[in-house]
């Protein structure tokens, strides 16, 4: 018996603090209790410029901030204190909230149209990638000061627009240029004279990236062509390789009404699960040998193929019209082995930290529903206005996201 | 609640479409033609789908801006923006949506680009 107080106490007061006035056992008469962050996230709703403030231990809205602007597409980065988050608005704004407090602490005007962003390893710096004007603007993560501008160029010397941007160790990021079909390493170790290694000719049309894990390797998606641009970033030299090429032959591919993200982690195990771009189909590849290993037929074409935590699952969702599913396919059997219609317009998922559920956004529901990940049951379902991105602040310490 | 007075609006929107793209010496089928509720999941669709490339405000992204002022600056016409929706655009990532509307649908829907969309949160139209 007494344990099991002890246990609920503790719990309620790492959740929120206005807790702690009901729990009279508790003989605390800190005014403050240090809360956590490790268990919040934000949700992005994209229509009404606002970021949900959750928690995933107990599934629930905590709060929200609001006056972000155009979120549509927005997508948020964390500090290492997981406390702040980072938010790349479609407006070219960047602003950082605080989670705790749940206010916004600062905000620029950085771009004419931004499409997302990226933390350095060591937290110092900010980069958003632009469409308009095309290129990458660095920021000091603490004052969002301007810190470098570095435009992307195609080989005429117009702007290209900027995806698939990813933070490298060493102060230094990752990106692709939609328009020049390249990839650029921008190395920052001197902010004040950054320098750009460029790698051309990696493929047409490279409209979005994943970094792995481990931070080993960069494969862009390429729209223009079937196939995937890889490149070893242990290599002394690191060069891009082709891979996946050819992966709809003799296929007619079929309308994209959205372009698949390859951001997330969609690694599992020894293998990269991948968006077959215009097919209804899910790609495997080793990623020892980068051959393709399988492929799996799936409801429609998938947008975000994601790997739970464990890297036993990778969960599905897709573009319209099939935007209303959900699939999840077995690793080791690479059988699809539960579907479901979480709602209208699912947009995004995200697992909680150790991925005992995930946490699914149906836009046009306005809701955000908890699922078990072991059970399928849902645990909870939340009111949130036309949600799109859920970003939990375990992404703080991986690398990549 | 809301079911019950929406139509008011939508016809006057219709309405407005209509007289905009007969202005425009659009060669459009009548725009009354597409159902109001329809027109709803319509006007949505560009905001939420369509805004996935060219942003919720239509300020463009992946995609060109789309807003009444970008396409008249552009001079686009109301065939080539019915054209663009319908066909596409090869070498893009515009995809042709005609598998997912019907012929007056996209019509109506490049009237009403044309036009402006309602305001949204106070953007741009």
């Amino acid at each position: 018996m007494k344990r099991r107080a002890f246990v609920s106490g503790a719990a309620a007061s790492a959740v929120a603090l206005p807790l702690l006035g009901g729990c009279a056992a508790t003989p605390s008469i800190q005014p403050a209790d240090p809360v956590g962050s490790g268990d919040l996230g934000l949700v992005v709703e994209r229509a009404s410029g606002s970021l949900a403030v959750v928690n995933t231990s107990r599934p629930a809205v905590l709060g929200r901030i609001e006056g972000l602007g155009d979120l549509s597409h927005a997508s948020i980065v964390y500090a290492r204190d997981g406390a702040r988050g980072f938010v790349f608005g479609r407006d070219g704004a960047l602003t950082r909230v605080n989670l705790l407090t749940r206010r916004i602490e600062a905000r620029v005007q950085q771009a004419g149209n931004s499409i997302g962003g990226a933390i350095s390893q060591d937290g110092t710096l900010v980069a958003a990638q632009n469409y308009q004007p095309g290129g990458v603007k660095v920021f000091d993560a603490r004052t969002l000061a301007l810190v470098a501008d570095i435009p992307a160029l195609d080989a005429q010397g117009k702007r290209s627009r900027v995806v698939g941007l990813a933070d490298l160790p060493g102060r230094r990021f990752i990106y692709s240029l939609f328009d020049a079909d390249a990839i650029c390493i921008a190395d920052l170790s001197d902010p004040q004279s950054p320098r750009v290694t460029r790698l051309d000719g990696i493929g047409r049309q490279p409209y979005d990236a994943l970094l792995t894990p481990d931070g080993r390797h960069y494969i862009a998606g390429l729209f223009g062509e079937d196939g995937l641009a890889l490149v070893d970033l242990w290599a002394e030299r690191p060069q891009v390789q082709r891979v996946l090429g050819g992966y709809g032959r003799g296929q007619q591919p079929l309308p994209v009404y959205k372009m698949p993200h390859l951001r997330g982690w969609a690694v599992a195990g020894r293998e990269a699960w991948l968006p077959a771009i215009g097919h209804h189909e899910v790609l495997v590849a080793d990623t020892t040998s980068w051959a393709e290993v399988g492929r799996v037929a799936v409801a429609g074409q998938p947008v975000f193929v994601m790997a739970q935590p464990d890297g036993r699952r990778v969960w599905v969702n897709f573009a319209l019209p099939d935007y209303h599913k959900v699939q999840v396919i077995d690793v080791p059997t690479r059988r699809v082995v539960h579907g479901f219609e979480p709602g209208r317009a699912v947009l995004h998922l995200e697992f909680t930290p150790r991925g005992e559920a995930v946490w699914i956004s149906a836009r046009d529901d306005n809701r955000v529903l908890v699922v078990d990940t072991a059970s399928w049951r849902t645990l909870a379902t939340l009111d949130v206005r036309s949600p799109s991105g859920i970003f939990f602040t375990a992404r703080a310490a991986r690398v990549g996201l | 609640m809301s079911s019950a007075s929406l139509p008011r609006p939508w016809l006057l929107l219709s309405l407005l479409a209509l007289l905009l793209s007969a202005a425009a010496g659009a060669s459009a089928q009548a725009p009354a033609t597409v159902e109001p509720t329809r027109q709803q999941a319509l006007l949505r669709m560009v905001r939420q789908d369509c805004g996935a490339c060219h942003g919720m405000q239509l300020t463009g992204g992946l995609g060109p801006a789309i807003t009444a002022q970008a396409l008249a600056e552009g001079e686009r016409s109301p065939e080539l923006v019915f054209a663009t929706i319908w066909y596409g655009r090869p070498g893009t990532p515009m995809p042709p949506w005609r598998g997912l509307l019907s012929e007056a649908e996209a019509r109506w829907m490049s009237a009403q680009l044309l036009a402006g969309l309602p305001a949204l949160n106070g953007g741009p139209r």
